[in-house]
């Protein structure tokens, strides 16, 4: 009994060394940005520690009986049918429900309010933003910015996240900045997002949504307000007219073979609402929800067959002629 | 029962035998009555099913070994994680615990000669064969349902999920709950009505309380998913909108009424655990349960409350803060009884001599386990903290320890404390630990680590993640415990299967046991008991008297009732002698009825309502044939 208890030890400190050491690409509930998650987090290791006592309280009850197998009754009280009742009574009424009060209070009295949804004009701005089957569709509203899976927003600023879906049930969840929020057809929700440090944030969907729902991860760049402005005004412009050549020929094979009936680029003729809007698809640093990284290599690889990195998503293999394979990559490369 | 009986005494018995005797061979188990066999018919058949959900398990955790694996596409991944779940909940769980266990024991408890409706017994256990051969129908022929076994729509709707997978699963959940409503109407009128005489509801076993309690849950729960699945068909099959955002349906009704179904199906799951907890305990610690009546009030309150608080899996979905805190408070409150049972079975260990063999090894790990899982839902209902953990592997962590380590564990400890009784021989007892070691072992690190592996972020139901969120090494972690977990569950297999044919042989009574189903010989002859026993505590094996006073009533020639088939009622609070009921026996009509039910709904499903109104009419009228007069017997 002792060396499995011993062995069970082991393997668990094996385990929670085993995590150590990781950073990059975070995604963690355990450190917070925001005051919001912050609080979220005290409330956790404030339940694990009575938690943690009431199971090592446990414990030792079952370690008497173990070592007393042999002798009736409690130690030092010996047989008493009404203390044994009592023991009941008071470990499983009377400090449960103590506890639980005030559980109740700090969680769902405070903590609760400090995390709600934010009343409307209660923040200075707000984004919307859209779940697709697998994406996410980001708008500034008040100006003519789209953008798709990177989201960026001023630091310490608190934001209005207006969420809705497009089709399936999504959840929106960047755990180091706040609780997640289901996004419904038919039922908008919202969600407040503050970041007190520059930095990027990972988040992903958390509601089962299909075949890609592993692939539906996404960034929120909390930038110093001078380069979020920046980004924003690139963001609203449309797009300048190809320079070279090749990327002009580009442009006409995104617009002839099938490209713009699911994808937008402002300031083209491309108009398709099924797919991501590439107006300024090279200031992402990521391709396909956060699957693989915005390089070249990376986004021929995707166009000649998304099937294989992301199978199941909405976006056909092309039967592009070589020619018409390189003219389009170069386009690509200029939506900047 | 090896003492030898006087004449008069052994003609008794004779004739009780040649009464209650059954067909022989395959014949005799296709239209048994009999409780006891139509339990081992759900033993076996929902062992089936708890080996295909575990191996669906594997194959999850191998395809979750490392990142970005391709043991299973993401398609394959979908519909084994669907079908883990779907299996485990409806075709293992359940009718292990109300179809094999409750079957089996709850007449001989309460000294039954059989279930109250011996054949729509059979039918119970027919048509969730059928239900569970339908489903799986849907996976063997490639469309096995794939939206979760909670199936949230609109991704179970016809746009996001064309072809038949989805019906698979509603059709085959309504068939299934017809299996379990039939059942637990059954143990209601059994428990209220046919116990001894002198059994009265005070003295009524905790394991007769923990069925009571889920017979009524199941009752009023299942109505809840058997309508939403209704919806859903007609939605998908008909074009209704119940769920259909923009032509006035709404995406929360599914969740909703599944949730009122859904969480009450967690004390339905976790009851008959409690329930076997609360009887192997006075066993092996040698004395009565620690406050009897608090633990039998809180098995019917948990019951009760559960009915309240289903809001509190959807506390993400945007609900009005007064609602969460609602039902955040309702689930707090369900904390109260489980505690009460929590520190009854602790005191019970304490003050008891405990004799640590395998059964109660199985409680004892079940009791850890239960600890922890519970521990992490107090959490859950601390809102904030639900909204930030919900749909990670944090809540895969707490209902894993739920309902395989409190639910299953008991279930697994009851198969070898009952063992003996039901095969007439001894399970190996040196592999019996060793086996709980592995399965315990193998528990601990499988599910553990995926609290972390939440805190950390990861979503469940994801078909792969990438490396470098650092989730990677837990993940590993929880494939190698996954594997120990199983070798210990092949272990206990391999254990009872050679004891069955090679283990010692079983007295009536090995252990010690409290509740009358001991007192009868291992296995019970098909009459149960020669001699209807009467009861004057809670513990009536401990009453040797009482039990020797049965032993002269069978040479008295008093409450053999060996007229015909019959069995005796009694009133429901006090249990009284009622009077002699008169037992229907053993028919064919009941899997027929079956059948035909089984046809219905796979006409509906392949949308041919011909054939189907021709099921509906053989329905009807091997209905009228299981009711016909049967000829008098001799």
């Amino acid at each position: 009994m002792r060396r499995a208890l011993l062995a069970a030890g082991l393997v668990c400190t094996l385990i929670l060394l085993a995590g150590c050491g990781q950073s990059q690409g975070r995604q963690s509930t355990l450190h917070g940005a925001s005051d919001q998650t912050r609080k979220i987090i005290h409330l956790w290791w404030g339940m694990l520690a009575a938690a943690a006592v009431v199971f090592a309280g446990a414990l030792v009850l079952l370690a008497i009986a173990y070592r007393r197998r042999t002798k009736e009754g409690l130690p030092g009280i010996g047989e008493d049918e009404e203390v044994s009742t009592g023991l009941v009574v008071a470990f499983g009424i009377v400090i449960p429900v103590v506890c639980l009060i005030v559980l109740f209070f700090i969680a769902n009295i405070g903590v609760v309010n400090a995390t709600s949804a934010p009343k409307p004009g209660q923040t200075k701005m707000s984004i919307s933003v859209v779940g697709h089957q697998w994406f996410w569709e980001v708008r500034y509203p008040g100006t003519t910015a789209v953008t798709a899976n990177e989201i960026h927003i001023p630091v310490k600023t608190p934001v209005e996240v207006r969420l809705t879906s497009a089709d399936v049930i999504h959840s929106f969840w960047v755990p180091e900045l706040n609780k997640k929020v289901d996004m419904l057809p038919g039922h908008p929700n919202s969600l407040e997002l503050y970041a007190d440090k520059v930095g990027v944030y990972r988040g992903q969907c958390a509601e089962f949504c299909g075949l890609q729902h592993a692939h539906m991860s996404m960034a929120v760049y909390a930038d110093p307000p001078a380069k979020y402005r920046a980004w924003l005004a690139n963001m609203a412009r449309p797009l300048a007219p190809p320079a070279s050549p090749q990327a002009k020929a580009g442009e006409q094979v995104f617009l002839t073979q099938q490209c713009e009936s699911c994808h937008t680029i402002r300031g083209t003729a491309a108009k398709g609402l099924i797919g991501p809007d590439l107006t300024h698809l090279q200031t992402r640093a990521t391709l396909a929800a956060l699957t693989i990284p915005n390089t070249k290599g990376y986004l021929g690889s995707w166009i000649r067959d998304p099937q294989h990195i992301k199978p199941g998503n909405k976006m056909p293999g092309l039967n592009l002629t070589d020619l018409q394979f390189q003219q389009l990559l170069a386009f690509l490369e200029g939506l900047k | 029962m090896t003492i030898a009986l006087p004449p008069e005494a052994l003609r008794r018995v004779r004739r009780l035998e040649r009464v209650w005797e059954e067909r022989q061979g395959v014949l005799g188990w296709i239209t048994t009555t009999d409780h006891k066999r139509i339990g081992i018919l759900y033993l076996f058949t929902s062992l089936l099913f708890f080996g295909a959900g575990g191996v669906e398990a594997l194959l999850i955790r191998t395809q979750l070994i490392a990142p970005n694996q391709s043991t299973l596409s993401p398609a394959a991944f979908d519909t084994t994680m669907t079908m883990h779940g779907v299996t485990m909940i409806f075709l293992f769980v359940i009718p292990i615990s109300t179809g094999a266990f409750g079957n089996y024991l709850v007449p001989l408890m309460i000294g039954a000669r059989d279930m109250a409706f011996p054949r729509l017994n059979a039918f119970s256990y027919w048509v969730f064969l059928g239900s569970g051969l339908f489903i799986y129908t849907g996976v063997f022929t490639g469309h096995g349902p794939n939206a979760g076994w909670f199936d949230y729509v609109p991704l179970a709707s016809r746009t996001y999920n064309p072809g038949p997978a989805i019906d698979f699963y509603a059709l085959g959940l309504i068939f299934n709950a017809i299996s379990s409503t039939a059942a637990a109407i059954n143990f209601i009128v059994t428990i209220f009505k046919m116990r001894a005489p002198g059994m009265s509801l005070n003295r009524m076993p905790l394991f007769c309380y923990a069925f009571l309690a889920v017979s009524f849950a199941l009752v009023f729960a299942l109505p809840a998913l058997s309508v939403d699945c209704v919806f859903l068909e007609l939605d998908r099959r008909l074009g209704f909108s119940f769920f259909a955002p923009g032509r006035g349906g709404d995406v929360l009704l599914w969740q909703h009424l599944f949730w009122i179904f859904g969480h009450p199906e967690v004390y339905i799951i976790i009851l008959p655990a409690f329930g076997i907890a609360t009887s192997i305990i006075p066993t092996f610690t040698r004395r009565r349960m620690v406050a009897f009546p608090m633990v039998a009030l809180a098995e019917i309150l948990v019951a009760f409350i559960g009915f309240g608080v289903w809001a509190h899996h959807m506390f993400a979905v945007g609900l009005s803060t007064i609602t969460t805190v609602y039902f955040a408070a309702a689930s707090m409150i369900v904390v109260i009884p489980s505690a009460i049972q929590l520190f009854a079975w602790l005191t019970t260990l304490v003050t008891g001599r405990p004799i640590f063999k395998t059964p109660l090894l199985w409680i004892i790990g079940f009791i850890v386990f239960f600890i922890i899982g519970g521990l992490s839902g107090i959490m859950f209902a601390a809102i904030p903290f639900d909204q930030q953990l919900t749909d990670t592997y944090f809540v895969v962590a707490h209902f894993h320890f739920i309902i395989f380590g409190a639910a299953v564990f008991p279930l697994l400890g009851g198969l070898y404390y009952w063992f003996p009784k039901v095969t007439g021989r001894m399970y190996h007892e040196g592999m019996g630990k060793l086996s709980f070691w592995l399965t315990f072992v193998g528990s601990a690190l499988t599910f553990f680590p995926m609290h972390i592996v939440g805190l950390l972020g990861m979503p469940r139901r994801q078909y792969t993640y990438p490396a470098g969120v650092g989730w990677d090494s837990y993940n590993l972690f929880e494939t190698i415990g996954a594997y120990i977990l199983a070798a210990g569950l092949v272990l206990l297999v391999v254990n009872l299967v050679v004891s069955y044919f090679r283990g010692a042989v079983a007295e009536a009574d090995p252990f010690g046991g409290a509740t009358l189903e001991w007192s009868t010989s291992s296995p019970p002859p098909p009459y149960n008991y020669a001699v209807i026993p009467t009861v004057s505590s809670a513990y009536p094996m401990w009453d040797v008297e009482d039990r020797q006073e049965d032993v002269r009533k069978l040479n008295r020639g008093e409450m053999v009732l060996d007229e015909g088939h019959e069995t005796p009622a009694s009133t429901v609070l006090d249990a009284n002698f009622d009077e002699i009921l008169d037992m229907p026996s053993d028919s064919p009509w009941p899997i027929v009825t079956a059948l035909m039910i089984t046809g219905i709904f796979a006409m509906i499903l392949t949308g041919h309502l011909v054939a189907m109104c021709v099921f509906l009419a053989l329905f009807a009228a091997s209905l009228a044939g299981w009711h016909g007069v049967e000829p008098q017997e001799a």
